[in-house]
């Protein structure tokens, strides 16, 4: 059976650059195969910040290599999805072209796009920041100040086309998902779900606690570029009142 | 020479899909592409196209299309009961149509999805290189409605093909079963619920889409409840929900998931996924990443022009 087929900790002394040390082995990822035509890259570590640089280091890497037979690329949490055509390669062959790239890829991305998100925290479109209030123990001025104090980083992109999973809410304001997801979510609408905060690129269900509301169109399928967000993005919300909102919506 | 036709009926979810928009699974966009790749693949090349020409594709209750020119058309994938101003057609075969006649289709007789392939191709206008509408996003637009106006090339120096029946039992054999590989989570799953999912029957759910296709049956115990991080999920993946559901992740999947993975379907059965009609039951076999790879490798030599056509 196939299926953990090659821990890259056994093989990076082999084919990496001389000097390879435990700290330097510890960053490689393990592969495993999870489907025929599929490889997955994941990334152990305790500080969240610092493996999900190593997710889009190797994400760039492999883009940059530009890999014949290369289908998609998912980062996610602490993991890479390589789908691949499976005509072109068998997964040893595969994984050996990756883990070249992956030995090029620095272990610092490239600097951060800055990208600065206008948020309206009004009541109309933030019916549960009382519920994180109350569990954060904070007034609502004191809530939407300490987020709106972070730098966030985007992780991946996921669960619907353009959905930036974030990381770097402050703990205080972690809250659990609502126990009822709601059938109807506005675009734009900024939500908090456990540790993670996200935005919704398009009117959806959902389950996660809704704070704020953006203008901005996250993602659009006639724009170039579709996605206003890539991984590796660095985000800060910016506060602004109901009327800035409306306007900002015209454009 | 351009023909245009006109959707008198859209049938129940009609959309243009050729072989998919892969590239932007970062962005959270699946590849979509359609359902059944192999039956769009030879409703092409028995149209005389490349392989991956954009196609219509219906689903389980087809439209009725009225054509100002002459087309030539192929049917592929399931029976629709298709009929020319009334006069039933063939699937498989070479329809040409003259100006002002209605292509008519029924609902599926057996499986899910039809093809309506044009010689010359059908003419849409590719979004990030794909003519595949890609339903949750919009891209490469949505499910066509009563009204619209759609332009396929005229039946000028098209030279259709006529396949060799038994190539085509070949490649699409009848069979309730989808062959399976394991997953990312395949191994956190208890011995039990490997069993039941290889030894049992699931029925498939009405409310599956080109999404997802939800399997009802006995519930499998979900391991990792709510402690799983969620991870890039391939096509054909098989999440289990922590109500114990299999759920098939298809065409326009979510690129990521938090549910855990007990399988995955081969590549050389994704077709098969397209052809699931709700109520009906399937069961799962195991296979190794080797075999599924020799079953790939298999049915794409059955798809050259001298084992179609020879």
């Amino acid at each position: 059976m196939l299926l953990q087929i090659v821990k890259w900790q056994a093989a990076a002394p082999r084919s990496g650059p001389d000097g390879y040390n435990r700290h330097l082995v510890d960053r490689l990822p393990t592969w495993t195969l999870v489907s025929d035509s599929a490889l997955l890259a994941r990334f152990d570590g305790p500080a969240p910040m610092e493996v999900q640089a190593r997710v889009t280091a190797l994400f760039e890497a492999i883009r940059e290599a530009g890999i014949e037979g290369i289908r998609n690329l998912h980062p996610a949490f602490r993991s890479l999805l390589v789908v691949y055509n499976p005509m072109r390669w068998t997964p040893q062959a595969l994984l050996q072209r990756l883990e070249e790239a992956g030995a090029r890829s620095s272990p610092a991305p490239k600097r951060a796009k800055p990208v600065a998100l206008p948020v309206c925290f009004s009541s109309g479109f933030a019916p549960d920041l009382p519920a994180v209030c109350a569990t954060a123990g904070l007034q609502a001025d004191e809530a939407i100040g300490l987020f709106t104090s972070r730098v966030y980083r985007v992780a991946f992109l996921g669960f619907a086309p353009g959905f930036p999973y974030l990381l770097g809410l402050p703990p205080t304001l972690a809250t659990p998902r609502r126990a009822r997801p709601r059938t109807h979510i506005p675009a734009g609408s900024v939500g908090i779900a456990g540790e993670q905060t996200g935005i919704y690129p398009a009117d959806t269900p959902g389950g996660w606690q809704i704070i704020g509301r953006t203008p901005l169109r996250l993602f659009d399928a006639e724009r170039e570029p579709m996605s206003l967000l890539l991984p590796g993005d660095e985000v800060r919300f910016v506060l602004i009142d109901k009327r800035s909102y409306e306007e900002l919506s015209q454009w | 020479m351009v023909t245009t036709f006109e959707v008198l009926t859209p049938g129940m979810q009609t959309t243009v899909q050729d072989l998919g928009r892969p590239g932007y699974g970062h962005l959270g966009v699946s590849a979509s592409g359609a359902a059944d790749p192999l039956a769009l693949r030879l409703g092409n090349l028995l149209a005389g196209n490349r392989e991956g020409a954009a196609a219509l594709e219906m689903t389980l209750l087809g439209g009725r299309f009225r054509f100002d020119g002459p087309a030539l058309c192929v049917l592929a994938g399931a029976d629709f009961a298709a009929a020319l101003d009334g006069v039933p057609v063939d699937l498989w075969t070479p329809i040409y149509i003259r100006a002002g006649q209605t292509l008519g289709f029924g609902g599926a007789r057996a499986g899910a999805r039809c093809y309506l392939c044009f010689g010359g191709g059908l003419q849409g206008q590719a979004s990030l290189g794909s003519c595949s509408t890609h339903v949750p996003s919009g891209l490469g637009g949505r499910p066509l409605l009563k009204g619209d106006v759609l332009s396929v090339s005229d039946t000028e120096s098209l030279e259709p093909r006529v396949i060799r029946r038994a190539a085509l039992e070949r490649l699409r054999p009848a069979s309730d079963v989808l062959r399976v590989t394991r997953s990312a989570q395949t191994a956190d799953f208890a011995q039990e619920s490997l069993d039941n999912l290889y030894s049992l029957s699931w029925c498939v759910q009405s409310d599956s889409s080109r999404m997802g296709v939800r399997l009802a049956g006995v519930p499998l115990a979900a391991p990792l409840r709510g402690s799983m991080t969620t991870e890039g999920a391939p096509l054909g993946a098989i999440q289990v929900t922590p109500s114990g559901e299999p759920v098939i992740l298809f065409v326009d999947h979510q690129t990521t998931g938090g549910y855990p993975k007990i399988g995955c379907v081969i590549s050389a059965d994704h077709w098969r996924i397209g052809q699931l009609r709700p109520r009906q039951t399937v069961r799962f076999a195991r296979v190794s990443f080797d075999e599924a790879r020799r079953l790939l490798l298999e049915q794409e030599a059955l798809l050259t022009p001298e084992a179609l056509f020879g």
